[in-house]
């Protein structure tokens, strides 16, 4: 088998929520880390989806099974319950439409696993609240007028949103800028955390 | 062999048997064709490199594109030319024939070998010319199937093909699931489209215009339609190519002059090389074979063939696919390969997809583009670590 190399600590995170043998779709798979992983240590059915075609290409080079495709459009080509896991990392906030992406993972896909960077971190608020510019940080490094991020939201905010759509929260994950779990309560979280994991149920 | 075909084999056909392999099919159970006629007994005229490993886990069926044949990667008996995609099957190469046994047989209605127009119908013993029935890419996939049965192989690892080869392999993956463990069908569709239909029918008029044809009965009247056919020819060539790549190769440079002719010479390197490509092809391929091979494609509709809906072709498929198409390609543009994509998606079947950056047309699929190549390579690492094929 390949050598994996170890991934980054919030995949490691969402690869840890995926129970083993089952199938997961990962929109917005990059350059498919995740999905290895799950192939190799999960014996997870793992496919990928990736807006990028260089991201695609190097996946499908190393026996990945991707296709090229957009979260906002691609997702209703797949039937209802394909999936045990829809993932979508830290891509949510970069799509046209996050509400309508939400409801397609969690009807294609038994569960959905989001995460995201959270605009509500105390961080960006200082540089927002002082530095009077649009805040740049870690988790979100672009200028303003080349950011792909075009629906930020708070850690809070997302909570709101699984609550208009009736969607419950199996768990939710609060990380530091390390990405290491933060152990607070949830008030605390939205203005601690730097990212958050939540999966997902259709309630 | 039990039964003979009847036929009066061409030069190029009797070279073709002489350096390949060659079964009679049929005699028993006659080949069902999809316009209704019973065919029986026909040749299938097929190649193979490596050997069948012991478990019979390793078998790769390519599947030919219109014009190509089963000399897919070795000197043609015909024209001396490298194998048509020696790029992608030799030694050290993403096919290995140390590793895969790796068949390639010439289609039901082609002019290599295999049993098309220019055999003679047993029940008249006279040449079927125009009388052959019409063929469809699922006929030529039940033959495929059928020679399979005969060589004793269950299963294929892979089939993998390109343009009218896609469409087999699509064909393949739809009407026998459970013997493809892994599918890679190449710049095709899931259907001709209106405008590739258009340009077969412009080569078909053309073969059809030439006195020489005479209705088909060509060989009868000791004649050879081979203007039409060049014509025909020349037309699909450049489908196959793109703007940018005949501009690169070409742009307006002249032939072999330093101005303008004044008349109708090919004063331009772009003519000639058209001109030349007419002219090669007519040696190799039979007139009446174009006609009922483009037939075959432009009759090709997979989603027509299941109540409407692509993704009934894959339903329950446990097939690995992986689609390839290239930027530059206008006969089989990528959209149409995205659609595909799409219906697998519906199936819920396992499928990759890449598109290739590149501007060589529709013919980059037969070029050395080491994109394709890292994509093939990295698609059969994992489907064989799926399959446990070493």
């Amino acid at each position: 088998m390949s050598v994996v190399s170890p991934i980054r600590v919030d995949l490691q995170l969402i690869a840890d929520m995926v129970q083993p043998g089952g199938r997961a779709l990962d929109v917005g798979c990059g350059d498919g880390a995740l999905l290895a992983y799950l192939t190799d240590f999960k014996r997870v059915d793992a496919r990928g989806m990736e807006l990028s075609q260089a991201g695609v290409n190097a996946c499908v080079a190393n026996g990945l099974s991707v296709i090229q495709g957009d979260a906002d459009t691609d997702l209703r080509a797949y039937p209802d319950d394909a999936f045990d896991y829809v993932i979508l990392s830290q891509t949510l906030q970069a799509t046209r439409e996050p509400r309508e992406v939400l409801k397609q993972m969690l009807r294609v896909g038994k569960r959905a696993i989001v995460s995201f960077p959270n605009f509500a971190h105390w961080h960006v608020r200082l540089r927002l609240v002082f530095g009077g510019r649009m805040p740049e940080t870690p988790s979100l490094p672009h200028k303003w007028y080349d950011t792909p991020n075009i629906h930020l939201c708070s850690i809070d905010d997302f909570r709101g949103l699984c609550r208009d759509m009736g969607v419950r929260i199996e768990r939710a994950i609060v990380l530091n800028r390390n990405s290491r779990p933060l152990k607070m309560p949830p008030v605390l979280g939205n203005l601690f955390g730097e990212q958050a994991v939540f999966m997902l149920r259709r309630d | 062999m039990a039964q003979q075909v009847l036929e009066d084999l061409t030069e190029a056909e009797r070279k073709a048997l002489a350096q390949c392999r060659q079964a009679v099919l049929g005699v028993e159970r006659p080949l069902r064709l999809d316009c209704g006629v019973e065919l029986g007994p026909y040749r299938i005229a097929y190649q193979t490199y490596g050997a069948l490993n012991a478990d019979k886990s390793n078998a790769v069926l390519i599947c030919h594109p219109l014009t190509c044949d089963q000399f897919v990667a070795e000197s043609h008996p015909v024209t001396g030319k490298d194998g048509w995609w020696d790029s992608l099957i030799g030694p050290g190469k993403v096919l290995d024939p140390a590793r895969f046994f790796i068949i390639c047989i010439n289609v039901l209605g082609h002019c290599m070998g295999t049993t098309g127009p220019s055999a003679r119908d047993p029940a008249s013993n006279q040449p079927w010319n125009l009388h052959f029935p019409v063929v469809t890419i699922a006929d030529m996939v039940r033959a495929q199937a059928a020679l399979l049965d005969h060589l004793r192989i269950p299963d294929l690892f892979c089939v993998i093909g390109g343009s009218m080869g896609g469409m087999q392999v699509l064909e393949w993956a739809a009407s026998y699931p459970r013997r493809v463990f892994s599918a890679v069908p190449i710049a095709c569709a899931a259907h001709h489209s209106a405008q590739n239909i258009a340009f077969h029918e412009v080569g078909r008029q053309a073969i059809m215009a030439d006195p020489d044809w005479n209705g088909g009965d060509y060989r009868l009247h000791g004649t050879n339609p081979a203007r039409g056919l060049a014509v025909a020819r020349m037309t699909a060539h450049i489908t196959y190519l793109s703007e940018q790549a005949l501009q690169r190769k070409f742009g307006r440079t002249l032939q072999n002059r330093d101005a303008l002719g004044f008349g109708f010479d090919a004063d331009f390197q772009v003519e000639s090389y058209l001109r030349h490509q007419g002219s090669t092809f007519v040696d190799r391929f039979d007139a009446n074979s174009y006609l009922y091979i483009t037939r075959a494609m432009d009759y090709f509709d997979l989603a027509g063939a299941h109540g409407g809906v692509l993704a009934n072709a894959f339903r329950g498929s446990p097939t690995r696919f992986c689609l390839v198409s290239f930027t530059s390609d206008w006969l089989f543009p990528t959209h149409e390969s995205r659609q595909i994509v799409h219906a697998l998606n519906a199936a819920a079947a396992n499928v990759s997809f890449v598109e290739v950056d590149s501007d060589k047309g529709h013919d980059a699929f037969l070029l050395d583009e080491p994109e394709m190549f890292r994509t093939l390579s990295g698609f059969l690492k994992g489907a064989a670590s799926a399959r446990g094929l070493k």
